[in-house]
């Protein structure tokens, strides 16, 4: 028999989260600050809506670009949150979660061997997906000592006479880390001077506790420029709903919405219908939300200080990185003695690119009761590590 | 920030005061003087327990009864609303709107003494025209949480 595989797929190594779950997942009563998903449920009036789709029967296809009436609805959110006009005919389209929005956009603009500017510790699919379609990743380490946060230097210097499209990952997953107005601003001229292309994964949008987000497409001459992605599973706590949208110039919008037509045809109808409401009547719930993630990001951070365990202040998403450097381990070694002598699942930094080593993304989307056992456990590991080096 | 505090307090009055402050991002000095000075002005009426007395041995039966009065001259409900509130058993009483005048919400140990009450406390009474009592078969929600079910974390251990 022939070799059935695609070499390219092959090659792909598989997520680093996935080696740590399945370790995780022999251990019977772990506990864990381990997720990437809110700990609320979808509030109550969207799921109710979402049943109420299925009792009025609307359980087909809607068009490829999905329904016109949350189009709508996201460009008028779009508009009064980060001030930028997107055509609910042209320019908005519906996708599975962020994360197909992610695949399309890169196979819609890449040719073989164009570089895809990948800033790191990020999410775990852009360089994967870029791979798939051909592009060159290339990725961009970033710095603690800089909050995480992408400066225009570090762009500078991986730009190449090939690069095509820079990914900006903000709020970020698994830093925290956020851009602030200033930060894009640099970063911007770079792109246009440089004439790039922005994919701007925005879906912690609505989960940042210093200032209101801002989005590089709302800045001049961006617009044109960037795919900007965002969706409903973190500000709505509807991850499994799998809604998310893009919003990009016609043009990409046009070839994002071919490649979605043939692979997927639509997003979820029912989904589609609850997210018409989380828009129309969700802004409550997110500020609740907001501020409980808030209170909590407060709470861990003054643990973390108690501790003596170095972490740079995150003001985004719901995960803190802090620092496991002075313990003289790698962080998957401390990870995995964590869970197996306290039963605390955290995520080693490196499953999110090389240069998390040293870090573990610890997550709170969870009650304050958990955070607490957890690191109550937490401060007993490191006062054993720290008893052991001495 | 005392919306903030009320909001975290409602939920939660056994909070320890260094915990609540540090998520408020405030100094603990100033929310224990909030809480000291909401207490005063009367904004804090009390720190409750919600007991499910279900759960119990405890008997306990609990009624609405919609009271319709006549209201007297220059004190309107006030009157008839302060004589029955002054009873111990009595939980609540809301003036309300619509087709009755007072809500009361009763407690008492068994259908025959809640009965009593109404019949010999609430229907005695002058300004009351006539009472309807409802009693309560089961509790699903009270102040916000729900009683009648456990709810556990059905997330995965570890997501990217």
């Amino acid at each position: 028999m022939r070799n059935p595989l695609s070499d390219k797929v092959v090659e792909i190594k598989p997520s680093g989260i996935r080696k740590f779950f399945d370790i995780v997942s022999e251990m019977k009563d772990a506990i864990s600050l381990g997720v990437g998903e809110p700990d609320f449920d979808t509030p109550w009036h969207i799921r109710d809506e979402g049943i109420y789709a299925l009792e009025r029967g609307k359980t087909f296809y809607t068009s490829n670009a999905g329904l016109m009436e949350l189009r709508q609805e996201i460009a008028a959110y779009l508009k009064r949150r980060i001030q930028t006009e997107y055509d609910p005919k042209s320019e908005i389209l519906i996708t599975v979660g962020g994360s197909e929005a992610i695949d399309l956009a890169l196979r819609a603009m890449i040719n073989p061997g164009d570089e895809v500017l990948i800033p790191q510790p990020s999410y775990v699919s852009y360089l994967p997906c870029a791979v798939l379609a051909d592009a060159v990743p290339v990725v961009i380490d970033l710095k603690e000592e800089n909050q995480f946060r992408l400066t225009k230097a570090e762009l500078l210097s991986h730009i190449t006479p090939k690069s095509k499209i820079l990914v900006l990952p903000f709020p970020n997953n698994p830093t925290g880390a956020i851009m602030e107005q200033r930060d894009l601003e640099e970063i911007a001229q770079v792109v246009i001077d440089h004439d790039l292309f922005v994919i701007s994964d925005e879906i912690y949008a609505e989960l940042s506790y210093k200032e209101e987000h801002v989005s590089i497409a709302s800045l001049p001459g961006m617009k044109e420029r960037t795919v900007l992605i965002n969706g409903f599973s973190k500000a709505y706590a509807m991850t499994g709903w799998r809604l998310g949208y893009a919003c990009a110039p016609k043009l990409i919008m046009e070839q994002m919405t071919k490649i979605h037509q043939f692979a997927i045809m639509c997003a979820p109808t029912n989904s589609q219908y609850a997210a018409v409401e989380a828009l129309r009547n969700g802004d409550e719930d997110v500020a609740m939300m907001r501020e409980s993630y808030n209170q909590r990001r407060r709470y861990l951070l003054h643990r973390f200080q108690e501790m003596g365990l170095q972490c740079f202040e995150p003001y985004g998403a719901f995960y803190v990185f802090p620092c496991i450097k002075e313990f003289g381990m790698t962080s998957e070694e401390f990870a995995t003695r964590f869970l197996q002598e306290e039963k605390v699942a955290v995520v080693p930094g490196t499953a999110f690119g090389d240069c998390g080593e040293g870090f573990l993304r610890i997550s709170y989307a969870y009650s304050l009761e958990n955070l607490k056992v957890a690191l109550g456990r937490l401060e007993r590991f490191i006062e054993k590590l720290r008893n052991e080096k001495n | 920030m005392r919306e903030k505090i009320l909001m975290f307090i409602e939920k939660n009055s056994r909070i320890d005061l260094k915990e609540l402050a540090v998520m408020l991002g405030v100094d603990e000095v100033m929310v224990a003087n909030e809480l000291e000075i909401m207490e005063q002005e009367g904004i804090i009426c009390g720190y409750h327990t919600m007991i499910d007395w279900s759960k119990t041995s405890t008997e306990k039966v609990t009624a609405l009864i919609e009271v319709r009065v006549t209201p007297q001259r220059g004190q309107g409900f006030d009157n008839v609303a302060e004589r029955i509130y002054k009873y111990p058993e009595v939980q609540s009483v809301y003036l309300i709107s619509g087709g009755f005048d007072l809500m009361v919400i009763l407690e008492g140990k068994t259908l025959r003494q809640v009965s009593q009450f109404v019949s010999d406390k609430l229907s005695t009474l002058e300004p009351v025209l006539s009472t309807a009592t409802h009693f309560i078969l089961k509790k699903y929600k009270e102040h916000g949480t729900v009683l009648c079910t456990g709810e556990s974390d059905e997330r995965m251990l570890v997501t990217p």
